[in-house]
């Protein structure tokens, strides 16, 4: 386990190298001053310019500029927007938690319809029901999430009037931030409205999320169908089969948790491609996430903003990545070291 | 089996708790409104500036005037002066404040004495004293003031005791209530900027603002929410509501997605007026605001010298067609330049004709038996009382074709528009004015007067002896009755003279839920949320009422 965790750690930190050297390469990339770009500080004076010069050393080496770079990041210091002229690594503790949440939500709910859909599928293999799981996930991944997304603004908050179109919370409801992330920062406030704000938040999150989850389950679908296909063919099964235990304890008792490791490796990639799915979504629904941040300050072309939305967000990606990894590896013995398994 | 078992009753358990509020929940949507406004303001004291977004947010919400504006004349009545007197030669006006009347107490500043003489001194003083220690904070830019030169016609302000306060003016101008009744004359308090002054954070009179009206700011996030708590001690008793959250929302589909989910109660400015009538739960409201849209002409040049061919344009001119295409239905036809809804309108005026023949019988006598070629100078932005000049510059285009006139479309970048409009390199333009306050002097000395058309806010240059003396007469009395008879006269004199045939003055619109009551939009000035409030029970009154109705149709 303990060499396990140093690959991990170790391709942790050369992707981050290549990831800071690519953001930190960006600024020379993008029109203007390299030094107005990484710091964001549009407005100096021409004694604010040489002093901002000074602090990122852009009289030294490339290597050294970029190291000097490193160190700012490493501190905390990611500049400010070109925009709103606000701290950018101010601005990301806030907005970053909320894209957290949203992004968790989809998750768990991809997780708690795929997996069993597919199950399902697997188990009545080549029947109607099979085909029929199959068809609707093929439907639901080829629907492009910004038509979805308005479709269910328009029929579930428009005409039905069932849930809110637009925000994390009614703004009615005064949360204080703490963690960021809503449903904490409610259970922890002292609102005499905390339940209601509860309910609310809940009814906020409904369609953003399931709009989400609607790529990854169709997704997860599809992995746990061939997973569990292929743990029912596997002899242990048949053996099991052999002794007599019923078709119920089979499928509980052995095969869904073997089913169920091959399809956790798969939350950690299929997290990835959640949280592009969530900056759209974020912009159609107005979450005040990190995704709608960095798609206005594309259109805005506030380039530290951008550069530094990107690193903390793939940095983010990545971590949950690594996470993944761990439960795989803690799970599933096999994969900590070959030569345990063979 | 037992995981089963406590999953259920863990459910259970959720929807038990969230349900045991319900009660509460309908009183704190109840006691609340949302409003979905279209901008920030750019600062929370309305003296500072004259945006319509920020009059909105601030002036009714979170202060009062010493007089204010009531009822469909627009009368001035008292707000925190309880009664006024002007000396017969109006050179000094004096204010019997009202006693009692509470500042907001908030997190950052608990007042001690309530509101007195000091508190005017301070707000005023502030604006004309430039040694003021407040002057400068903010920029020392106080725009509605300086245009009416206030700091010139205002000679000293004295007070007289703590509950009488005396303006004393350097000459006599019967204006003076009427500006001090706007939305930018608020009242600020003293006290807190003592405060402010000696902890060294003079900026925050206008960040974090103290006032005594209606509202009090609690919150504010730029760009995302303003939320005010009502006043409980406001003088004219506590608004119907505790709670008024502006949701700013920029983007014209957001406001109205918000609003058909419910999830704004008011909403500014709405598009689809259609989607929103069809609606059995929503209004859509308007107010005809006091502003006027016109199509001008620069009378020091030829061929719109001639008074002839000024009168053949206005009835060349299909205002109907305009009004129809460029304001969709949502203006009112200009019969003068003064708005039906201001007190010296003049019922008699009529509708300008529409008439091919006159109009090119016209052109004949003035000796353009075969038309011109002549420029249309047209504005590039949008405003509110002319959402599309262009296109109403090719409508003119093509009405005027008719009777062989040929228009040359000009339109530069909006302020070098303004610019060369100024120096007078136009033939005809087309632009609009707003008003600041009802008086029609507001409408009558700036749009035309012979000093207007010097500095440069009189675009038609046209200088009319017989009409500035009227208009001057106009202020000199304070008579109503005398003043209407004037303004009718002046009004005479622009209908033979014709300098610009007024078009339309369009309405402000606002959309809400049917179940949100009182009055918000006036029609200058900012909106104001101390009448409103919310009943619970007319989307189900008004749903029975439907199907009532559908099936007396059936019976029938």
């Amino acid at each position: 386990m303990l060499i396990f965790t140093l690959r991990r750690l170790s391709l942790f930190v050369f992707t981050m190298l290549l990831l800071t050297m690519l953001s930190f390469s960006l600024s020379f990339l993008f029109p203007g001053d390299a030094v107005i770009n990484l710091s964001g500080a549009i407005n100096v004076t021409p004694a604010q310019l040489i002093e901002l010069k000074a602090r990122y050393h852009t009289d030294s080496n490339i290597i050294w500029q970029y190291i000097i770079y490193l160190k700012h990041i490493i501190s905390g210091d990611l500049g400010l927007s070109m925009a709103s002229q606000s701290v950018i690594s101010h601005e990301i503790m806030n907005l970053l938690p909320a894209t957290i949440e949203l992004s968790l939500v989809a998750l768990f709910i991809a997780m708690f319809i795929g997996i069993p859909l597919g199950f399902i599928a697997a188990i009545r293999h080549n029947k109607l029901s099979d085909n029929i799981i199959l068809s609707v996930s093929m439907i639901g991944y080829s629907i492009p999430v910004f038509w979805l997304g308005l479709l269910a603004i328009l029929i579930f908050s428009i005409n039905l009037g069932w849930f809110p179109s637009a925000g994390q919370i009614s703004l009615l409801f005064e949360i204080e931030l703490v963690t960021g992330i809503q449903f904490i920062d409610i259970l922890l406030s002292d609102s005499p409205y905390k339940w209601q704000a509860f309910r609310d938040a809940t009814a906020h999150i409904v369609l953003p999320a399931f709009v989400i989850a609607i790529a990854p389950t169709t997704i997860f679908i599809r992995l746990s169908r061939t997973s569990m296909i292929e743990v029912l063919q596997t002899s242990y099964i048949r053996a099991a089969s052999a002794k007599g235990l019923s078709f119920k304890q089979i499928i509980f008792r052995h095969a869904i948790r073997n089913a169920l490791i091959k399809i956790i490796r798969h939350v950690g990639l299929q997290f990835a491609s959640l949280v592009t799915i969530a900056m759209v979504t974020e912009v159609i629904f107005s979450w005040p996430g990190i995704g709608r941040w960095l798609i206005v300050s594309i259109a805005q072309r506030d380039y530290t903003a951008i550069q530094n939305g990107l690193l903390v967000l793939s940095c983010f990606i990545f971590v949950v990545h690594i996470l993944t990894d761990f439960i795989y590896a803690a799970l599933n013995p096999l994969a900590r070291d070959k030569k345990y398994g063979t | 089996m037992n995981c089963l078992n406590s999953f259920i009753s863990a459910i259970l358990l959720i929807a038990l708790l969230t349900a045991c509020d319900d009660n509460s929940r309908l009183s704190l949507n109840q006691r609340s409104v949302i409003y979905c406004s279209e901008g920030s303001p750019d600062t929370f004291n309305p003296q500072l500036v004259t945006s319509g977004t920020t009059i909105d947010a601030t002036s009714k919400q979170l202060y009062n005037k010493l007089i204010a504006y009531q009822g469909d004349e627009n009368n001035l009545v008292p707000a925190l002066a309880k009664s006024w007197h002007v000396t017969r030669d109006g050179k000094k006006v004096t204010f019997y404040l009202r006693k009692n009347v509470s500042f907001h107490q908030t997190d950052y500043f608990t007042p001690t004495r309530h509101f007195n003489a000091d508190d005017v001194l301070f707000s005023f003083n502030r604006i004309i004293d430039h040694e003021h220690p407040f002057h400068l904070t903010s920029g020392g830019h106080y725009p509605f003031f300086q245009n009416i030169e206030f700091d010139s016609l205002i000679k000293k302000i004295e007070k007289i005791n703590d509950y009488t306060i005396r303006f004393h003016l350097t000459r006599a101008d019967n204006n003076f209530l009427a500006n001090l009744a706007t939305d930018f004359a608020v009242i600020l308090s003293a006290q807190y900027a003592e405060k402010l002054n000696k902890n060294q954070q003079k900026q925050n009179i206008d960040i974090h603002p103290i006032g005594t009206g209606p509202f009090k700011l609690k919150e504010y996030r730029v760009g995302s929410l303003i939320r005010f708590y009502h006043h409980k001690a406001y003088w004219q008793g506590s608004a119907k509501i505790e709670q008024l959250v502006f949701d700013i929302t920029s983007s014209n589909t957001g406001r109205l997605t918000k609003l058909l989910a419910k999830e704004c109660d008011i909403s500014s400015y709405p598009i689809a007026h259609n989607k929103i009538t069809q609606r059995s739960d929503l209004t859509l409201e308007s107010v005809t605001a006091l502003n006027v849209g016109y199509f001008g002409f620069n009378t020091t040049q030829a061929p719109f010298n001639n008074i002839l061919v000024r009168q053949a344009m206005a009835f060349a001119i299909n205002k109907q067609v305009l009004l129809d295409t460029v304001y969709q239905g949502q203006a009112e036809l200009a019969k003068s330049i003064l708005p039906e809804t201001s007190w010296a309108y003049d019922k008699t005026s009529k509708e300008q004709a529409f008439n091919l023949d006159k109009a090119k019988t016209l052109l004949a006598q003035a000796g353009y038996p075969d038309g011109f070629t002549m420029d249309l100078w047209a504005m590039p932005v949008q405003r509110p009382y002319n959402p599309n000049a262009i296109t109403m510059a090719k409508l003119i285009q093509a009405d005027l074709k008719k009777i062989n006139i040929n228009v040359d479309i000009v339109s530069y970048e909006w302020n070098t528009f303004l610019h060369r409009l100024a120096q007078g390199e136009h033939q005809s333009f087309l632009l609009g004015w707003s008003a600041d306050h009802p008086d029609p002097d507001n409408f009558f000395t700036p749009m035309l007067s012979c000093a207007a058309s010097h500095i440069g806010s009189n675009r038609t240059f046209w200088c009319n002896q017989d009409y500035d003396d009227i208009i001057h007469k106009a202020l000199e009395t304070n008579n109503i009755e005398q003043r209407k008879q004037l303004y009718t006269q002046a009004n005479a004199i622009l209908n033979k003279e014709l300098p610009l045939i007024p078009i339309a003055h369009s309405k402000r619109y606002q959309a809400r839920g049917n179940n949100i009551v009182g009055k918000t939009m006036g029609p200058f000035g900012g909106i104001s949320f101390y009448q409103v409030k919310k009943s619970p029970l007319t989307i189900a009154v008004k749903d029975e009422t439907v199907q009532n109705k559908t099936k007396t149709k059936k019976v029938n």
